[in-house]
């Protein structure tokens, strides 16, 4: 496969235009289809013969409709209420012409004009959110996939795990492989997809957008309610009059009720039993164990573990104890006996009821998958003659920018940096060309006169009803 | 876009990369029916990526020399038009064929299944144990003729070519089926008769095969875009022409029977295989 795919000057004059859906690489003369009938040239545009994706309504809950199905729902064709999206619209890379669709319609009462588009973005990436405590490896490790370095691991957020991956760097400045593996991965995940990722140092861990991660694995169901210490402030007067001591293990901060404020307060005596790790503040040790797959996110399978000692002026035999986790996933009783050992005990009926009360006010751990892209200047050039006038128009706030019909936040400073869910976008909305680059939908929506200010096609306006008219349609 | 798995309603598997779409059935035990698919699967992704790397080569004319080429689809292609090389034809008349080929042998291989077949885009590659059969309908204006699959028969590959497909004919047969004992030899015998089902008439219209399609292995060669009303007797005479060169093939080994249709006018040359056109047509 050849790298150059331009055009010859003779090729462009006789209306070719050169398909880069797939490795083939079609040249496709005018009014003709490529080799997989998918793909064809109209009037010297590379069109998409799928369908093109309408949102009923932008911000109301979709429908989903059988795609192919004759079985038209709601009220589209009359002009309002619909919403062209970019999926299906095709690319116009490099964008020295319009993009493909400028279609005015009403909504309001004002003449909206929605230029829609799809974007080649040589500079995307995704943003993964993983809410786990679990151990997936230390900051700045390599994520790979087949092998492939597509990204690193950054921080930790409350509850949750960050991953950046791809990024021009992993799609464009490293080796090929690096490039396709991570386009393939970008892609995969931004369609919804499950794709198995390996952090250097650290676990395996399968990622799929709205859906719960797995960690070597594991099925991870739960996000912790807190951190040991918020534990403790969030359930000690529950415990009060069933425990003398309660340790809340955690890899972040674990939590000593007697000796935290929440104990204090409650008027708890002191149980002597020191735990392991490095006191923050009073009932607050960090680093009690090594992260790791056990209890509250470290590597302990054996709570007793972190204990470091009990001391005998303050602990007395018959003292009860609960250790628990943040999730509520494990929890264990004991009592000491004469030697003021920890001996295992059945869990009294309260206790254990307030256990399950940590376990159901933790949140259902998921993934989310934030597409975050840079709109560069020749994607806007399709949209004004002036590119730089529609930056300033999205900054303004009068331009809005969506993504398969779902608001994109903006990043703030130059550019148009946008970042969006894909959970909320319509099914396989994104796309890729060989580059490697993502190609995703972008809109953007205004009103006609700003438009036209902006320097706009405005005389390339054509009405929604000319669109469904003129294009296979889906709608969701 | 990347390679597609997907599975019917049915249960039937459905690839598709580029260019390539295959409908992929087994039949047996579940167990191994499911297996069969995910080695088909595991297959098909580098399929299409193996022949984009050679397509310069597959889409030369075949001459003197036996083209040197690397993968297994590529080598099939090439063993399946080299018997055809006294006339113009590139490997890509077998390209179907032999893909249909390539992963039919990814999905039987250790697998033990009473059958299964991949059908890539009406080229069909076919496995059938003994005892078992599969029928091939033969669609020209309605279901025309059905072909009876057994496995004492020497057929593994069906293929049909005519004008109005994706691929390009120098021919004016509306369609013409072959059984052969590859997918890919099919496809290659079902080109060539079909460019010999061919006449001389203002109503047949053609274009240098580039002028449609700058990518086209025909380059400036004719190929037909439009067949207007053609008298009787030109349709007798073409499909006769088609009917030699199909017989030719037979004689020589290469094919088994083939079907040949031109305007509802059918001509069948049979090695033996139950090829019966039904009445409907």
């Amino acid at each position: 496969m050849s790298d150059d795919i331009s055009l010859s000057e003779s090729e462009r004059s006789a209306g070719i235009v050169r398909c880069d859906a797939c490795p083939v690489l079609c040249r496709i003369r005018p009014g003709r289809a490529g080799a997989c009938d998918r793909y064809a040239n109209e009037n010297g545009a590379l069109v998409r013969v799928d369908p093109l994706v309408l949102l009923a309504k932008p911000d109301l809950a979709r429908v989903a409709f059988v795609e192919g199905s004759d079985a038209w729902h709601g009220e589209l064709g009359k002009g309002e209420g619909a919403f062209v999206t970019g999926i299906g619209a095709t690319t116009t890379y490099p964008d020295y012409k319009p993009a493909p669709f400028i279609v005015s319609s009403k909504q309001d009462g004002v003449d909206m004009v929605t230029v829609v588009t799809e974007g080649i973005f040589s500079y995307c990436g995704v943003k993964v959110k993983i809410d786990t405590d679990r151990y997936l490896g230390p900051e700045q490790a390599a994520v790979r996939v087949k092998g492939e370095a597509v990204g690193h691991v950054t921080t930790a957020e409350y509850g949750s795990q960050m991953l950046s991956l791809g990024g021009v760097h992993h799609l464009t400045g490293g080796s090929k492989k690096e490039g396709v593996v991570t386009c393939d991965t970008l892609l995969a995940l931004c369609n919804r997809e499950a794709v198995e990722l390996t952090i250097d140092g650290g676990s395996t861990v399968v990622v799929q957008a709205d859906k719960p991660p797995v960690v070597n694995g594991a099925l991870e169901e739960r996000m912790r309610v807190g951190c040991g210490s918020a534990a403790i402030g969030m359930f000690a007067p529950q415990w009060k009059d069933h425990v003398d001591e309660v340790i809340v293990v955690d890899d972040h901060i674990t939590g000593v009720l007697s000796e935290h404020q929440g104990g204090v307060f409650l008027d708890m005596k002191p149980a002597g039993i020191r735990v392991r790790g490095r006191r923050s503040t009073p009932g607050r040790y960090f680093q009690v164990a090594e992260p790791g797959l056990g209890w509250g996110g470290t590597n302990v399978s054996d709570p007793l573990e972190i204990i470091e000692k009990i001391d005998p002026k303050q602990a007395w035999p018959g003292l009860k104890l609960l250790m628990v986790s943040t999730t509520g996933e494990h929890a264990a009783w004991f009592t000491l006996d004469e030697q003021l050992k920890p001996r295992p005990a059945e869990m009294p009926a309260p206790v254990r009821h307030v256990v399950e009360r940590i376990a159901e006010n933790c949140e259902p751990a998921l993934c989310t998958v934030l597409f975050m892209a840079g709109a560069g200047g020749s994607l806007r050039a399709g949209v004004t003659e002036n590119p730089v006038r529609l930056t300033r128009s999205v900054r303004d706030t009068l331009t809005k920018v969506t993504l398969g019909g779902v608001p994109a936040y903006i990043w703030p400073g130059g550019g148009i940096t946008l970042m969006v869910d894909v959970a909320r976008m319509p099914e396989k909305s994104f796309g890729y060309v060989p580059t490697p680059a993502l190609v995703a939908p972008i809109e953007f929506t205004l009103r006609a006169d700003d438009y036209a200010a902006l320097g706009g096609y405005a005389s390339r306006a054509v009405t929604l009803e000319d669109v469904i008219a003129r294009h296979k349609v889906r709608i969701e | 876009m990347s390679a597609v798995a997907a599975r019917f309603a049915d249960g039937r598997l459905h690839l598709q990369h580029g260019p390539i779409d295959l409908i992929v059935e087994a039949f047996g035990a579940a167990e191994e029916v499911e297996r069969a698919y995910a080695q088909a699967i595991d297959r098909f992704g580098d399929i299409l990526p193996a022949l984009v790397g050679e397509l310069i080569v597959l889409r030369r004319p075949i001459g003197e020399a036996y083209p040197l080429l690397q993968g297994p689809v590529a080598r099939r292609m090439a063993e399946a038009v080299w018997p055809h090389r006294t006339r113009y034809i590139t490997p890509m008349a077998a390209v179907a064929g032999a893909v249909a080929d390539e992963m039919l042998q990814a999905l039987v291989r250790g697998r033990r299944l009473d059958k299964a077949y991949v059908n890539d885009g009406g080229d069909i590659a076919i496995h059938v144990t003994p005892g078992q059969s599969l029928r091939a309908g033969i669609f020209a204006q309605a279901l025309d003729g059905v072909a009876l699959l057994t496995h004492e028969r020497p057929v593994r590959g069906i293929a049909t070519s005519g004008w109005g497909g994706r691929s390009f004919s120098l021919g004016v047969a509306d369609s013409v089926t072959v059984l052969a004992a590859t997918s890919a030899s099919a496809d290659a015998a079902a080109t060539m008769i079909a460019n010999e089902v061919n006449a001389d008439h203002p109503a047949i219209e053609r274009r240098p095969a580039r002028a449609l399609d700058p990518d086209s292995d025909l380059h400036e060669l004719p190929v037909t875009v439009a067949v207007g009303d053609l008298p009787p007797g030109t349709v007798d005479a073409a499909l006769d022409r088609g009917l030699a060169a199909a017989r030719r093939l037979r004689l020589c080994g290469l094919i088994d029977s083939a079907a040949l249709s031109l305007r509802g006018h059918w001509r069948i040359e049979s090695g033996g295989t139950p090829l019966a056109l039904s009445e409907a047509g």
